[in-house]
């Protein structure tokens, strides 16, 4: 009985960092420019694997390969906003300009700049 | 001579890093192989020696580069930031599937902590929160991009500079 609801959380966890997984490729293509782009990387990198490490070890149960899944987790917590940084970084200082927008204003057209 | 004498006594003062970062190593060889053979152990040794003649090499073996540091405070820390994580991504979800919303903007935030690895633990939090990346850090400030106002004003609001403050230790300077 408990297994089946184990079971159940586990799929629910795994098909929703799915979900999120698309969220954000879907955010890599629509978002209008290179910054606000990053941020959909994020959510890839981020909710995705979180949900996903966590359906997994529902999968797994207690046991070595836990410990191992847990890793991975974290390693990629680690390394990926070290990488985002080092883009977002890298394209400020080579010049690429940040579209943005007032809370007044029109809202940014969902045109992707030519920058990207 | 007397440089002998400086050299050991730094190697000496060192040797609390070196000893646990070898723990570390060692029950994380131990972890991830999963293989107890004598060669394989004997392999396992040679690694971890390995990594750390080279970390002490790179002169990378010091207080700041120890994760036991903050041992204690460290899970409740990243326990707060899985839960901003999980709310920031649902806000920049819904953005995503509605980019008529998305108000790009970049400010800067004060960055009031002491050590550079409590900057470094609060940019690198800061990416890591979808909605805010951080683009650029200076002695003291942080250039931030962020997707929209909710997530500029989360960030303003400094309850996530508050808690690393609260994790370096320094949170008595800054009530």
């Amino acid at each position: 009985m408990i297994e089946t609801v184990i079971d159940i959380v586990s799929w629910i966890c795994l098909l929703l960092g799915g979900a999120f997984g698309i969220i954000g490729g879907l955010g890599l293509v629509r978002l209008p420019d290179f910054f606000t782009r990053l941020h959909a990387a994020g959510v890839a990198e981020t909710l995705c694997p979180l949900l996903i490490v966590l359906g997994l070890v529902l999968q797994s149960g207690l046991s070595l390969l836990t410990l191992k899944l847990v890793l991975i987790l974290l390693f990629l917590l680690f390394t990926a906003p070290t990488a985002t940084h080092a883009v977002a970084r890298a394209a400020m200082l080579d010049g690429v300009e940040p579209s943005l927008g007032n809370d007044e204003s029109e809202p940014t057209s969902g045109e992707p700049s030519s920058n990207t | 001579m007397s440089k002998w004498k400086e050299r050991i006594g730094k190697i000496l003062r060192s040797m609390r890093y070196i000893l646990s970062l070898t723990i570390v190593l060692a029950a994380l060889w131990l972890a991830v192989s999963g293989v107890y053979k004598p060669l394989i152990m004997l392999l396992g040794v040679g690694s971890v020696a390995l990594v750390v003649w080279l970390a002490t090499r790179m002169k990378v073996v010091g207080v700041e580069h120890n994760p036991a540091l903050y041992a204690g405070r460290l899970p409740l820390y990243w326990g707060w930031l899985a839960w901003q994580i999980v709310l920031a991504n649902l806000n920049v979800a819904r953005l995503i599937l509605n980019p008529a919303q998305v108000r790009p903007r970049v400010f800067k935030v004060k960055v009031p902590h002491d050590t550079a690895v409590a900057g470094a633990a609060y940019a690198n939090s800061v990416t890591l929160t979808p909605g805010t990346v951080s683009l650029q850090m200076t002695a003291g400030e942080l250039t931030v991009h962020a997707l929209d106002r909710r997530s500029a004003e989360e960030l303003k609001s400094g309850a996530m500079a508050r808690r690393i403050a609260w994790l370096e230790g320094s949170d008595t300077e800054h009530p």
